[in-house]
């Protein structure tokens, strides 16, 4: 068995495949709960390295929402969904009628209950996206409750930047468009194994 | 921010001399730890992101660990002009983001990475003049060589110096 950089290549098309794939799926779980139609463009999906990771949803100190699972099962690590302030606020919008999120000087501002919409809306499409996964590769994946915050960029992902810091430096990310008339959300997946789960996944 | 500002990346260290500053930006559970020669003028900054070097087989970066990360930063200090008695420490970030009731270790790494940051100070016998760590949010820090001045800024928790 060589394990020359055209099999890691090819590893890399397969997941980028199923991850495509399992975006699809979650943006329609989440338009049969709202009975809304959503539109979707084909998700770009990457291997980046992790210090580039912050530049793609608008730079290091930018305010985005971060929803955190951990999984575990045959697959061990974090799935992370994450949208930037103005798509929190178009999802809030969508869902909620209300228009959470703003403050002057620039902080944080949403209620308990849109935090909380946002943290199920964030577990919806993270759930989906993994029982594609885990369907299509046969492995059994368990996620845990979703956590959210909302901050830096930077900080968020040093959660996920730190996991895959013992492995390597790139995590999968895909970038998915989806929205409803005229509000826009533009959301991201980080998908990052752990060590074992990595080789598990690129021996099958 | 000014002109001559460094930004220090994640997993990435630098140094410099006044009237230099240096910057990085949005710690989370990643440790900021700053270095000031009041004497010579010297600064030195670190973004870390893991406690021990030794516990990771991927550890070429040395950047990246506390443990190396600070010899490291010593080393680079002393080649532009400090001198190790004269260097004091400031400490920013090990936040923990996601309020995860786990016991979990990946989960703790804020904590763990605060813990050995500390530990390793102490044994170096290298002054802690602030340790703005913990709590939940990210902080952007700056470190002035000139009078080691270390501001931190929050979103939503205020800009403060130390």
């Amino acid at each position: 068995m060589s394990n020359g950089p055209s099999k890691l290549e090819m590893h890399f098309d397969t997941l980028k495949e199923i991850s495509n794939i399992g975006t699809g799926h979650a943006v329609t779980a989440l338009s049969q709960l709202l009975k809304r139609n959503f539109r979707m463009n084909v998700p770009t999906v990457n291997f980046v390295e992790f210090k580039d990771v912050a530049n793609f949803v608008g730079g290091p100190e930018t305010l985005v929402l971060g929803v955190l699972v951990n999984i575990s099962g045959d697959l061990d690590g974090i799935v992370m969904f994450l949208v930037k302030q103005e798509s929190a606020r178009n999802l809030i919008s969508i869902l909620l009628g209300t228009s959470g999120g703003s403050s002057d000087d620039g902080s944080p501002n949403f209620s308990e209950l849109e935090l909380s919409t946002l943290t199920e809306v964030g577990n919806i499409l993270v759930s989906s996206y993994l029982g594609s996964l885990a369907s299509m590769m046969n492995k059994k994946i368990i996620p845990s409750v979703p956590q959210i915050a909302a901050d830096m960029a930077n900080a968020i992902l040093s959660v996920p930047a730190i996991e895959f810091g013992k492995v390597a430096d790139k995590a999968l990310f895909i970038e998915s468009v989806f929205g409803a008339d005229e509000e826009q959300v533009s959301g991201y997946f980080i998908f990052v194994p752990d060590m074992p789960s990595f080789e598990r996944l690129f021996s099958f | 921010m000014s002109g001559n500002m460094i930004i220090v990346g994640m997993a990435d260290l630098n140094v410099c001399k006044s009237p230099g500053a240096l910057t990085t930006l949005g710690l989370g559970s990643c440790i900021g730890i700053a270095f000031h020669d009041n004497i010579n003028k010297v600064a030195g900054l670190a973004h870390i992101m893991l406690p021990d070097s030794k516990q990771i087989q991927n550890n070429s970066n040395v950047a990246k660990f506390a443990d190396t990360a600070i010899v490291k930063l010593l080393q680079d200090m002393g080649k532009i002009g400090a001198q190790r008695q004269n260097v004091k420490a400031k400490l920013a970030g090990g936040a923990q983001m996601f309020a995860f009731n786990s016991t979990s270790p990946s989960m703790r790494i804020g904590d763990r990475n605060i813990e050995a940051c500390i530990s390793i100070l102490k044994m170096l016998r290298i002054p802690i003049l602030a340790n703005e760590t913990g709590d939940n949010y990210g902080r952007t820090v700056e470190l002035y060589a000139d009078t080691g001045k270390f501001v931190i800024k929050t979103i939503g928790h205020g800009t403060y110096t130390v």
